[in-house]
């Protein structure tokens, strides 16, 4: 076309990154990749090859190496050899590799851009301006982690090998994010990046021996997802996953009970909120960059698109003509909007969703642009006219297509906004300041975006609720991701303590009767006779009986649960009234406090003096969690915008707590202290083989002005109690205490609705001591970060006049 | 320019103002990835820059003006490119001319006089620019005389402590009189958005503007502290498409002062394209108020033409 008749077109026309440099990087290798193991490239003969594509064009860009269970065992057991000494040079010197490797990220982010959009299809805006640079901060903050490690972290240790399985959509962010806080804190790692989208990964493998990072520190894997099961499933300390919901699932029930430490980041349904006091133009880009942003394959995309009905007309009609200027095309083009989905079977799983939409009432409407003719292309895709049950609606499509529907009132969108299995992000458009920071805490989701969106940064935590995953990458929280307390390691084995086989009957006595005492569940703030009508004899430490207490069954549980979620207005009770409370509690103890030593000594045969200690630390702990009710403040963040991040605490929800037998008082008291203490509800086992310390304790909770419902307490046996309990979808969290066996059916159960759980994998935990037990560290067990994002400003650029 | 483009305005609806609503934050998302996101290359390139200098009214507006060098710009402005670099092109006889020469009312004659059978019309600021305080009735006259002397648009400047004070209908009053007064010739109405207190006001500011008949909307006298930005241009084009989808009306777009280089000016031409249209890319509809954007123009022009980068001297001066 001539410049005459670009005059009169106007037309922009295609402005093509060069891609020489990654053609020629290709070309070196062979256009064969092997495996970067132990600091060195092995190509294993027998394995096999699979080729990798370019989204954009349909061809090939290299052939990649399938990693076999001998490579990955190799890759884990050099990752082992390696992380004493990578941990033992210490923080700082971990700092200067991680800012060496930031430093090269930036250095050469050129070529790695144009890798990444190549194989990922992504257009090279994002990539170079987003993507990269991204990566790069990560490596900075990550290095800064390194260095204050031990300040910021005293008294812990690194996990030790972290098994890192990543997704194809932002394979070197991803990337970056697992590595850089692994590194940080002392670990070593064997990655295995999505086998669309290795390529980066094994540039980055380069830059790690361009920075001379010690051997067997960083490895990468590649293949497809049997190597990443194997990686999971190898000899590895922490399992770190991004992807779908569906695998996360997996990879839960895979290693339940094993110990290893988990981080789940998976998939998402994210509201985007717009109501009528909003920048409805603003809000229209805002949906470009939720939902159009890296062609929607993005796990916190802007998937379901909320409009208050009394602009709904209007923004719609906004949202189509803009709509309309996207330009769709080669992911090398300097001048679009949209590239191409990852692979043709991910366009052919986007058509076949739409398809079930529309068959089940969907309307769609889509972008009228012009499309390339080669290439894994779909036209970003607006969807109207669906239900809440439209699989439009509900399941996470993992492509350009925006699913709408309108709502009432505030309280309408919020309950839209959580109506659905995932928890990982939402936006919400409001000029009302009022408004949005009533609306951020309402929404079940990690990361909250107001007036803006898909907005990140290394200092702030991104992670999940719900099913979206569990675990936060970012941040202080992402750092904990990858630490533990130095005394776990010396924890010794937990062994239930049995009651005697045989219970002595007492013996009919002479004289006027005793007063019967029935100790009864609490449930809802009442006490409740067991649903199944049965008790169970509870003897003391000689074998002779004690009293009964109810038997309970999975109908308790049932009736428990719905109390605890009837009650969880809790968690928006205020830091001073929870602290009030819990302190009337422990002075309420405090006041029975020989009552309950008589009852350990009887009981657990202690001493006397053991008894009281174990009381009196009882008292402590309610003091502790008291003063903790109106101190475990959030963060603020400031990241790279004229803003700020909200750090809030939130409870998780409603919470089961499976008590162990030892310290049969002082545990249950500190477990439930704390867990309320953070806002959470809770359903609560007590010892199975001391119950009665936990009955005669819930007419001190209906003394202090516990509400109703907060504290739930159920009896009978533990793994009978638990089984229901980590099925159940209303329990948001479970904490339990009991054997390696419970442990394991508790977290291959929990994967279902993702609980957050808590487990002793077998080991005692010490309730007395004060290090297993710190305040903040039970906190945080108890709660989850919610980030919000709160970009701000309003004041026009004005000047002095003249 | 011809008759329907002009504005017949409307009554004044204050239901228009109430949802406007500006996010700053917002905004400047949008501006500030719309360079990553619309990079203009190679013919697009030069054919973005040869369509910024047909847009630019090519002003000067000093106390130390005569009329031997208004006669030289104007002279600019009939031939704003080096015909070899045009030829280089294939656009010899392409007859480029700037949008229009603005320049104070004492001016009018000698540039209407200079730019005689050009086709390039003559802008007068007028309406006691640029602070727009003299009483009412010398504003009025001032608009008559320009007019009378020739020229064919008026850039008039509004009281901004209508603005400042939220005083919509005094502002909508004032615009409509001066609308009157400039009878056929097209009114641009220069907002001072620099002196605003907020993007909101400026966006209420606009629609008004273009409800008490405004031909153009334009960001700024050039002499403000702050003069036109990507933000400030974004909000007001939303409100010219906004206004267009209520009435039907095309109202023109000028962002005036501060722009100056050539990069900068195909940024404002491709945020035009993305939120207006391609219709709106004719001086018809668009203008950029500068004096030195030209030279950077002309300069990157030659490098497309010769593929080495030029210095000023060789262009002939304005």
């Amino acid at each position: 076309m001539s410049v005459s008749e670009k005059f009169e077109s106007m037309d922009y026309g295609p402005a093509l990154e060069s891609r020489a440099n990654v053609d020629k990087w290709l070309a070196d290798h062979g256009g064969k990749f092997g495996l970067f193991v132990n600091g060195e490239w092995i190509a294993p003969k027998d394995a096999e090859q699979i080729d990798t594509y370019s989204p954009s064009t349909g061809e090939k860009l290299a052939t990649l190496t399938s990693a076999r269970q001998e490579d990955v065992d190799a890759a884990v057991a050099a990752a082992r050899t390696a992380q004493g000494k990578w941990e033992k040079i210490g923080g700082h010197a971990r700092a200067r590799y991680l800012y060496a490797l930031a430093r090269l990220v930036q250095k050469h982010s050129r070529i790695l851009s144009v890798l990444e959009s190549l194989d990922n299809g992504k257009p090279i805006r994002e990539s170079r301006d987003i993507d990269i640079p991204l990566v790069a901060r990560h490596f900075y903050h990550h290095a800064g982690w390194a260095q204050l490690l031990e300040d910021e972290f005293p008294d812990h240790e690194a996990v030790g090998v972290a098994g890192q399985v990543i997704p194809w959509n932002f394979p070197m962010l991803m990337m970056a994010w697992k590595i850089a806080p692994a590194l940080a804190a002392g670990n070593t790692v064997v990655m295995k990046p999505a086998d669309f989208t290795s390529l980066t990964a094994l540039m980055f493998a380069e830059l790690c021996q361009e920075a001379g990072l010690p051997k067997g520190v960083v490895n990468i894997v590649t293949g497809k997802g049997d190597v990443g099961a194997m990686v999971v499933d190898a000899d590895v300390d922490k399992v770190a996953f991004t992807g779908s919901t569906g695998v996360g699932k997996m990879i839960r029930r895979s290693i339940a009970g094993s110990g290893k430490k988990l981080t789940l980041e998976l998939g998402g349904k994210s509201p985007f909120i717009v109501f009528e006091d909003a920048d409805l133009d603003g809000a229209v880009e805002g949906i470009v960059d939720a939902i159009w942003f890296n062609q929607g394959e993005v796990c916190c995309a802007g998937s379901r698109l909320l409009v208050q009905e009394g602009v709904a007309d209007v923004f719609f009609a906004k949202l189509k003509t803009r709509m309309g200027n996207l330009r769709i095309g080669d992911c090398l083009d300097k001048c679009i909007d949209v590239g191409a989905v990852v692979d043709d079977i991910q366009k052919k799983r986007i058509e076949a969703l739409i398809q079930q939409g529309v068959d089940e009432g969907a309307e769609i409407f889509q972008c009228s642009s012009p499309m390339p003719g080669t290439g894994s292309f779909f036209p970003p895709t607006l969807v109207t006219g669906v239900g809440t049950d439209n699989t439009l609606f509900k399941e996470e499509v993992f492509g350009p297509v925006l699913t709408a529907m309108t709502f009432r009132t505030q309280n309408e969108a919020v309950g839209l906004a959580n109506n659905t299995r995932y928890g990982l992000a939402g936006t919400i458009w409001s000029e009302s300041i009022s408004r949005a920071l009533e609306v951020a805490p309402a929404l079940k989701a990690g990361i909250i975006w107001i007036n803006g969106t898909n907005m990140f940064d290394a200092a702030v935590g991104f992670g999940g609720y719900r099913e979206s995953g569990f675990g936060r990458e970012g941040g202080r929280e992402g750092m904990l991701a990858y630490l533990k307390p130095k005394f776990e390691k010396t924890l010794k084995d937990y062994s239930a303590i049995e009651a005697p086989a045989h219970v002595a009957v007492p013996k009919a006595g002479t004289g006027m009767p005793g007063v019967d005492q029935t100790a009864k569940m609490y449930i809802g703030g009442k006490q409740a006779r067991p649903d199944g009508g049965d008790s169970t004899a509870i003897t003391t430490h000689k074998g002779a009986f004690a009293g009964l207490v109810g038997a309970g069954n999975y109908k308790d549980i049932r009736n428990a649960v719905e109390a605890a979620t009837k009650a969880q207005g809790w968690a928006k009770t205020n830091g001073h009234t929870k602290a009030q409370i819990l302190y009337y509690v422990a002075e309420n103890l405090g006041y029975r406090a020989a009552e309950f030593e008589k009852r350990l000594v009887e009981l657990t045969g202690a001493s006397a003096k053991a008894a009281a200690r174990e009381v009196e630390l009882s008292v402590e702990r309610l003091f502790a969690a008291a003063a903790m009710a109106d101190k475990h403040d959030g963060a603020v963040h400031a990241p790279p915008i004229r803003g700020v991040a909200l750090a809030m605490n939130e409870a998780v929800g409603t919470l089961a707590i499976v008590c162990p037998d030892n310290a049969p008082l002082l545990a249950f008291v500190t477990l439930t202290a704390f867990a309320i203490a953070a806002g959470n509800t809770t359903v609560v086992i007590p010892s199975e083989r001391y119950p009665l310390l936990a009955t005669d304790f819930y007419q001190i909770l209906e003394t202090s002005d516990v509400p109703g419902g907060v504290v739930n307490i159920v009896t009978g046996e533990r793994d009978a109690m638990a089984a229901p309990l980590c099925k159940h979808y209303g329990v948001d969290g479970m904490w339990y205490f009991g054997s390696r066996e419970g442990c394991e059916t508790v977290e291959r159960e929990a994967a279902e609705n993702m609980k957050r759980t808590w487990l002793n994998y077998g080991r005692a935990y010490d309730f007395t001591s004060n290090v297993q037990f710190v305040a903040r560290a039970m906190m945080e067990r108890g709660s989850e970060v919610k980030n919000i994002w709160v970009p701000y400003g309003d004041a026009n650029e004005g000047g002095k006049s003249y | 320019m011809t008759e329907t483009l002009i504005n017949q305005g409307t009554t004044f609806h204050p239901g228009w103002l109430d949802g406007i609503r500006v996010n700053k934050s917002a905004v400047e998302r949008r501006t500030g990835s719309l360079g990553g996101r619309r990079a203009v290359k190679k013919d697009s390139q030069i054919a973005f820059m040869l369509k910024a200098i047909s847009c630019i009214d090519l002003t000067t507006l000093a106390g130390d003006d005569t009329e031997g060098r208004v006669r030289r710009l104007c002279l600019k402005a009939r031939s704003p490119v080096r015909r070899d670099i045009l030829e280089a092109f294939g656009l010899g006889d392409m007859r480029l001319t700037t949008g229009a020469v603005c320049v104070y009312h004492e001016m009018v004659e000698t540039a209407v006089a200079a730019l005689q059978g050009s086709g390039v019309p003559v802008a007068a600021v007028s309406t006691g620019f640029p602070a727009g305080l003299a009483p009412i009735e010398t504003r009025l006259e001032e608009i008559r005389r320009s007019v009378a002397a020739g020229a064919g648009e008026i850039d008039i400047v509004v009281t901004r402590s209508h603005v400042l004070t939220g005083n919509w209908q005094a502002l909508y009053d004032e615009v409509k009189a001066f609308k009157e007064a400039c009878g056929p010739a097209l009114m641009k109405t220069i907002l001072a958005t620099g002196e605003h207190g907020n993007l909101t006001q400026v966006g209420k500011a606009s629609m008004t503007a273009m409800m008490a008949g405004s031909d153009f909307i334009k960001t700024s006298t050039g002499m403000e502290g702050v003069n036109a930005t990507l933000p400030v241009s974004l909000v007001m084009m939303r409100q010219i498409r906004d206004f267009y989808e209520r009435t039907g009306q095309k109202i023109g777009y000028k962002p005036a002062g501060g722009i100056k280089a050539a990069k900068e000016a195909v940024l404002y031409l491709a945020l035009v394209k993305e939120e207006l249209g391609r219709a709106w890319l004719e001086p018809e509809l668009f203008r950029f108020g500068a004096s030195s954007l030209l030279g950077d123009l002309e300069r990157q022009l030659e490098y497309h033409a010769t593929g080495a980068y030029s210095a000023a001297y060789r262009h002939p001066m304005g």
